[in-house]
């Protein structure tokens, strides 16, 4: 079973080098015979899909067989493994995760080059610049990180197991989203390239990896916030972002594809920041590959710190590579990008994306400094330091305010220019519908000068509340003029609208998705928590919960034993749920592991945690945490999605009004 | 909690030794009040009583910080790390039987009782655990730059945008690509009254 693994990851990686290699032949060689070679390049590529995919079911295979004399299998498996964990086994270390990346990175790769006849010399260049990127990763699996190497020695009769931490229904898609959004940008990457090393005219590569990215981004939040849920209900701390280097690694990227999802629409309408634009794709990727190396390192300490190795000298290299790469082509082709307008206007789109780009750029950069700079200080002053959560929040929670403030703004601005009566005809009631919530607040007890905490709560509301009504009237606006036209009721209308242009509307859905989930966040400034030791009868009061312990239960199964309580929980005085918080002992791994039981609602969370027993009393400990607004940042996750999905339908009618021939009009409701 | 349990009672015994200072503190007062109001005049009087007021107003601050030992602790347990690997801030590890977060919670309500300041606490720590124990780089030496960098990235974007803005403007709002309706104002075919009507009357037809 491993040498058939390891068989096809050579062959792979000859494949793959053999496309990379002919494909630029092909591109360079304007010779006869040249097509051919392309075409046996391109084949090359699509064949590599099948065998990496070949080995990737090898391993699978062999998880399910407990063939433990493959290393991986013994080190990540167990025969009382349930089946989704065997299965997720393909991505629960360190070999099996990039052998998963290629995997994907080959599958985007299939797609593109089935696709090719969109334009072939584009796709000829793109195809090349991923067969690249997929050569390093298979020299990772092959020289340096085999997932099929074997066992030494008597073969083990049971495999260590799966990480406790890891054994949740999440672990089954929350790498694979996360990968298909770092792997993704690999796509947008290799167009961004090719287009500028061919000096591609016009802005077609950006129509054309449009949808690439949006789906991109879309996984990569879906990763993101997979993760937050998944450290929610696994670690048992009562949060869900701690900014440990691992969460801040998938973070930078999404930080840099939001601004360019923003500025990439300055260069397809308007012809500007075209080098702005190359580079922040360029560092997208980047980034993404930054992250994997600092997740396999070990240069910075993490909680994530699964599966690290000495595999980060091969990240330098590939990131050195990669930048010297896009810089030699910048500098020789800087010329294409020139800008084709120029800004007018302070009070535009233009400028609202500008600062936009500029807020999240800082975030990024913000988020990379603080996960680097105990590496720097160490090298500075010989002693390492913590950068943890009161960095990140102090720095980017004002941040974070701007951003929200241009969400709310941003919308109003017309491209090229916008009257401030304009601005204030459409502002005026946001804002003071914003305003009136803030005073009713206060008023309703909120006291923003008793802390900095709770000013920056009350301001993230305020300032949601201005998108939210932004957002609603651009719709309602919207849905009145068709309305008006079309005789039907206003939410018809409203569908209507953003069916015309749902690239403007999906991402004003995509808005609403991101305060939602920042109101979750500013909730976290009211969260409480208490700590007891509960046995049988013991109460415990929380906020308007009192939680009675009934009773404690063992449980055993071939995975692991487990222990839960059995809480009754109270509110006014009446019952109102049974909770069952849970502690697992994994028996292969000889690990111990929390199963949070939690009560969610709109307005706050009961999240329980057993803790386990106090080594002196012999008593069980329970800790209770009332986190309200929790599950807004679920529902504010799941608006996201739809929003990204409603801008990926194609628009239903491109109405044209009739213009002098020189001039070009925009869609109907377009303007994103 | 166990150590938050054990705080809170050394709490009371705070507390009551704060309302014991209080009462002593304004009986002397009094006793030298009634015999001084015979040998000093008016001012004196008027700044002896400012001075007690400010006295008092100090303790009356000393004591209700006194009486808020628990949040002090809270505050000062958020800002440090737990030092066994979990990477966890200090009152957030929750691993049972944990080496070092236990004895640590322990040491630290310890010293919010014993009424050292902030600094002293945090020192004490740092000094015992090592600088990591802190969750955010401390503003002394070179660790301010981890503070002041980001707010300069910050300033320093700003200022370039605002800059490239005015110069953008300053050359008249146009580049090379001057036609169709992104061609701006500066003489093109995209220009004069001609164009602002067209453009009027586009964006009336196409309002959505």
């Amino acid at each position: 079973m491993s040498q058939i693994g390891s068989f096809a990851l050579l062959l792979a990686l000859a494949l793959c080098a053999y496309s990379f290699l002919a494909g630029i032949l092909a591109l360079v060689n304007k010779g006869p015979g040249s097509e051919r070679i392309g075409e046996t390049a391109r084949r090359a590529g699509i064949a590599s899909f099948a065998i990496v995919f070949l080995a990737a079911v090898v391993l699978v295979v062999a998880a399910f067989q407990n063939d433990f004399s493959i290393a991986y299998i013994f080190h990540h498996s167990n025969r009382d493994l349930p089946a989704p964990y065997k299965f997720a086994t393909l991505w629960s270390g360190q070999e099996g995760s990039l052998l998963f990346w290629a995997l994907l990175l080959s599958a985007y790769g299939l797609v593109l080059r089935l696709r090719y006849k969109t334009d072939v010399r584009l796709f000829a260049y793109a195809s090349v610049i991923i067969a690249a990127v997929q050569v390093f990763f298979l020299l990772l699996l092959n020289f340096a990180a085999n997932p099929f190497g074997v066992m030494q020695g008597t073969l083990p009769p049971d495999g260590t197991g799966l990480n406790p931490l890891l054994q949740y229904p999440e672990m089954v898609i929350h790498p694979p989203m996360l990968y298909l959004g770092y792997v993704g940008f690999t796509v947008p990457f290799a167009f961004a390239l090719a287009a500028l090393i061919m000096r591609y005219p016009g802005e077609k590569w950006i129509q054309i990896t449009r949808r690439w990215t949006m789906v991109t981004w879309g996984f990569l939040t879906c990763g993101v916030f997979l993760g937050a849920h998944w450290a929610y209900s696994v670690l048992g701390w009562g949060g869900y972002w701690g900014w440990d280097p691992v969460e801040n690694a998938s973070l930078m990227p999404w930080l840099t594809g939001t601004a360019f999802l923003h500025s990439v629409m300055m260069q397809e309408k308007r012809g500007m920041l075209k080098t702005w634009n190359m580079w922040l794709i360029f560092s997208t990727f980047m980034l993404s590959i930054f992250g994997t190396f600092l997740t396999r390192s070990g240069v910075v300490s993490s909680v994530h710190a699964f599966a690290q190795s000495s595999i980060g000298d091969w990240f330098v290299a590939f990131l050195a590579i990669i930048f010297a790469t896009c810089l030699f082509f910048y500098v020789k082709n800087r010329s294409h990008l020139r800008t084709e307008h120029k800004l007018e206007s302070l009070v535009s789109r233009e400028s609202s994306f500008l600062f936009n780009n500029l807020l999240l750029l800082v975030a990024c950069f913000t988020v990379l400094w603080g996960t680097l700079f105990p590496v720097l200080s160490e090298w500075v002053q010989g002693t390492k330091v913590t950068v943890g959560p009161p960095f990140f929040n102090r720095v980017n929670i004002p941040v974070a305010l701007l951003l929200l403030l241009l969400t709310a703004v941003g919308p109003l601005l017309a491209w090229r220019r916008t009257s401030i009566d304009s601005l204030k005809r459409n502002f005026l009631w946001p804002a003071i519908g914003a305003l009136a919530l803030g005073i009713l607040l206060v008023a309703l007890g909120m006291k923003p000068w008793k802390d900095v905490s709770y000013f920056y709560s009350l301001m993230t509301i305020m300032l949601s509340a201005l998108v939210a009504f932004t957002v609603i009237s651009e719709f309602v606006r919207g849905g009145r003029v068709i309305g008006r036209h079309t005789s039907q009721n206003l939410f018809a209308s409203m569908v209507q609208l953003a069916h015309r242009n749902t690239r403007r509307y999906g991402g004003y859905i995509v808005h609403f998705g991101v305060i939602v989930i920042m109101i979750g966040f500013a909730g976290s400034v009211f969260n409480q928590d208490k700590e007891q030791e509960m046995g049988f009868g013991d109460k415990m009061t929380i906020g308007a919960y009192t939680l009675v312990c009934q009773s404690y239960t063992q449980d055993d199964n071939p995975n692991y034993g487990s222990e839960w309580a059995v809480m009754n929980v109270f509110k006014g005085g009446k019952q109102i749920a049974t909770l069952n918080p849970e502690r697992r002992f994994y028996k292969a791994s000889q690990q111990t592991s929390t199963m949070v039981a939690n009560r969610s609602t709109p307005q706050e969370d009961l999240y329980v945690v057993y803790e386990g027993q106090n080594p002196e009393t012999g008593r069980p400990i329970i800790k209770v945490h009332l986190n309200p607004l929790v599950m807004w940042v679920w529902v504010g996750v799941w608006i996201m999605i739809v929003g990204t999905v409603v801008a990926l339908i194609p628009n239903a009618v491109q109405a044209r009004v009739a213009a002098p021939a020189r001039m070009r009009v925009e869609p109907v409701g377009a303007g994103d | 909690m166990r150590t938050k349990r054990s705080l809170s009672s050394r709490q009371n015994s705070l507390s009551s030794r704060a309302n014991r200072g209080i009462w002593a503190l304004g009986a002397a007062g009094e006793d030298r009040d009634s015999s001084s109001l015979t040998l000093l005049g008016m001012t004196d009087v008027f700044v002896k009583r400012s001075a007690q007021l400010v006295v008092l107003t100090l303790a009356v601050f000393t004591l209700l910080g006194a009486g808020d030992q628990s949040a002090r602790f809270n505050d000062l347990g958020h800002k440090m790390m737990c030092v066994c690997g979990c990477n966890q801030i200090l009152l957030e590890c929750n691993h049972v039987g944990c080496a070092y977060s236990e004895r640590m919670r322990a040491e630290l309500a310890t010293a919010v009782d014993r009424g050292d300041n902030d600094d002293l606490t945090l020192q004490g720590f740092v000094q015992k655990y090592g600088t990591t124990v802190m969750a955010a780089p401390t503003k002394t030496g070179f660790n301010r730059v981890a503070w002041i960098t980001p707010y300069l990235a910050l300033v320093l974007g700003l200022g370039t945008v605002v800059l490239i803005i005015g110069v953008w403007k300053g050359r008249g709002g146009n580049g090379e690509g001057s036609g169709g309706v992104g061609g701006g104002n500066s003489g093109g075919p995209g220009s004069g009254p001609e164009f602002e009507r067209f453009r009027n009357q586009a964006r009336k037809d196409t309002e959505v």
